[in-house]
């Protein structure tokens, strides 16, 4: 393998403390051209400002804490390589949108969590199945790439989708992706209705545009848009059903 | 509830949130106590969440490290029943490579059945029927339960455990002073990395449970502890390539295991000792190391891209004269009184693994000191969502 070579950047980033107005910090940094944005972003705290607050714990994408936007973009940065981006390149850093800010570039994502938490399903499996000789030996009914079995709960889709920033109260793309999945997998009637009156909501389903945003920014292909789709057929196709057997 | 000085709970700090301090905050707040983290960064910022994510079973050190086997084996099995939500729990197998591998094979199965780690030999087609990917070369497999957890929210169980038990988790806080009374510990002196303001925090006792940052906060009350950080490099790839953890079946050395973790597979790790724990440099040589011992397990490791590097500083408890890799995986207590502080205890060492257990022998010396008579519960209490954390 070839030595690594030193990559520049100028990291623009966003500083906000409580009571103060918010501001932008330039810090240059040099890191190897095989770093991630993450390692950057350490860097950038190790070298210039200890009071630099981002959230990171993993550094390998499993668990979903240190998302935020790079120019404008969400990203995860522990995945995102430097060398995405021209050596001297300036880049700004911004927290994710859709979420109350703690400081700095780190948000509370107690709306994410939370929301998670009402839906109930599960991110890690027991046994996670493995893709072999280009085939993958999954359960029944569960897809291949974009499963919901995939997601982190980073929150990318929450700050990317455009009807979280119109209704703060919206389920968003990951909660309804998981719905999706409880209603596919799941037999059980309570269950399922706890989930069909929670979904077909005025801040639930329906609030879903199609923007196709969260799918775009989801570092795990886990489709929350189709899964959307597919969840207001369900929807609808109970409304119908019910409609006929009353 | 025993954790009371008269009507008041005592209060603990605990200083760092990885997963020690998370699980030393749960203990104490089980027993009554009232407790105030104190963590500088995010939850699971340094070493715990830079994890090699394997729940062991102890096989790694069944030869070398009894006491850390069995250690290993008993927390394996109550994590099952108190975090069953953040594990993955695919066992690992221990192959052997070549013949040096298969000769330490009788030692290895000697080993894990004196240690109480269950062991089951597989036939090699048949591991290689179960583990595609795994060198078809290898002599031998050996089946343990071994398991993979999610470190943050590994953190978080806890935390949103004790949270509901009363305690108070403060993240973005740093420990710039330790406050004292004579020689005796009186609380903290923190900034807030949020505003930015600096203010005291009063207990009745501290902890400090910073991992390899454990000296520098111990040198804050003039006291030393042999806790000698230890880099560790660890490579993860595109896609996940085993079901189980793949171990090389021999005593423990640099680039002998590959974890899978959900959609990545983490293959680790190197050992060498550090003074700055936070800038430490990844040696290119050590990322090249990881592929060509990885790819002597699994040869598609080779080939499949690389999803990130990291690594991050261990704290071991240090021997004199000992190689890092030979000392003890377990872990220490120090209550500082023996250097004369009092009201202030480390606890060092060990693995997430072993969090658990750790806190129980450091909430036993607190509760001993405070004079609180309060039994340990961790081991059947079944922990809070980590959903619930952000509650």
């Amino acid at each position: 393998m070839l030595n690594a070579m030193a990559h520049k950047l100028i990291l623009r980033v966003y500083r906000y403390k409580p009571d103060r107005e918010p501001y932008y910090d330039t810090f240059p940094v040099e890191v190897p051209d095989t770093a991630n944005v993450l390692d950057a972003i350490e860097r950038a705290w190790d070298d210039h400002d200890r009071t630099l607050m981002f959230r990171h714990a993993c550094h390998h994408a499993s668990c979903g804490s240190c998302g935020l936007r790079v120019n404008g973009c969400e990203k995860l940065p522990c995945v995102t390589p430097v060398a995405d981006y021209a050596d001297g390149a300036t880049l700004t850093i911004e927290p994710m949108r859709n979420f109350p800010l703690i400081t700095d570039i780190a948000v509370d994502a107690s709306p994410l969590f939370e929301r998670m938490q009402l839906v109930g399903m599960p991110i890690i499996r027991e046994a996670e199945p493995l893709r072999a000789d280009g085939k993958t030996i999954f359960p029944e009914g569960v897809r291949d790439f974009d499963r919901f079995e995939n997601c982190i709960e980073c929150g990318l889709c929450l700050s990317a989708c455009p009807s979280m920033a119109a209704d703060p109260l919206y389920l968003g793309p990951v909660a309804l992706a998981a719905a999706e999945r409880v209603l596919a997998t799941s037999s059980d009637s309570a269950k399922r209705s706890r989930i069909l009156e929670l979904i077909d909501d005025e801040h639930g389903l329906w609030r879903c545009h199609s923007a196709w945003e969260c799918t775009e920014v989801c570092p795990y292909q886990v489709n929350p848009a189709e899964a959307i789709m597919r969840l207001k057929r369900i929807v609808a196709a109970e409304k119908f059903k019910r409609l006929f057997h009353r | 509830m025993g954790g009371s000085n008269g009507n008041k709970p005592y209060h603990v700090i605990v200083i760092g949130a990885g997963s020690t301090g998370s699980a030393t905050a749960h203990d104490l707040a089980l027993r009554g106590l009232k407790v105030t983290v104190i963590e500088r960064g995010e939850i699971a910022s340094g070493t715990t969440g830079r994890n090699h994510c394997l729940l062991h079973s102890g096989g790694r050190y069944a030869v070398k490290d009894r006491e850390g086997a069995i250690e290993c084996i008993a927390e394996n099995m109550i994590l099952r029943r108190i975090m069953p939500d953040v594990l993955e729990l695919n066992d690992g197998l221990f192959v052997a490579t070549n013949e040096s591998d298969l000769a330490f094979k009788p030692a290895f199965l000697e080993g894990c059945a004196s240690c109480g780690i269950p062991t089951r030999e597989i036939p090699v087609d048949q591991a290689l029927k179960i583990e595609p990917y795994l060198n078809p070369k290898i002599l031998a497999a050996v089946q343990v339960p071994d398991g993979v957890f999610e470190p943050y929210r590994f953190c978080l169980e806890f935390l949103a455990t004790a949270k509901k038990n009363g305690a108070e988790v403060l993240p973005y806080h740093e420990v710039v002073e330790l406050k004292m009374s004579g020689n005796a510990v009186t609380g903290v002196k923190v900034r807030d990395n949020r505003t930015l303001q600096v203010r005291d925090i009063g207990a009745d006792l501290v902890v400090n449970a910073a991992g390899p940052w454990a000296e520098k906060i111990a040198r804050m009350g003039g006291v030393d502890v042999p806790v000698k950080p230890t880099a560790g490099v660890m490579v993860t790839v595109q896609r996940r390539l085993n079901q189980m953890v793949v171990n090389r079946l021999n005593k423990p050395s640099d680039g002998d295991i590959v974890v899978p973790q959900r959609q990545t597979s983490i293959i680790g790790t190197t050992s060498w000792p550090v003074d700055d724990m936070d800038a430490i440099e990844i040696p290119q040589e050590h990322v090249d190391k990881m592929i060509a011992m990885g790819e002597q397990l699994i040869p598609l490791v080779r080939q499949t891209p690389i999803r990130g590097v990291m690594v991050v500083a261990r704290p071991l408890v240090s021997k004199p004269g000992v190689d890092e890799r030979e000392v003890s995986r377990t872990f220490e207590c120090f209550d500082h009184k023996h250097d004369g502080v009092e009201n202030f205890v480390t606890i060092s060492g060990g693995k997430t693994t072993t969090a658990r257990a750790m806190a129980e022998k450091v909430t036993d010396i607190v509760c001993a000191r405070l004079g609180v008579k309060a039994e340990c519960r961790t081991r059947e209490t079944r922990l809070e969502s980590y959903r619930l954390y952000y509650n």
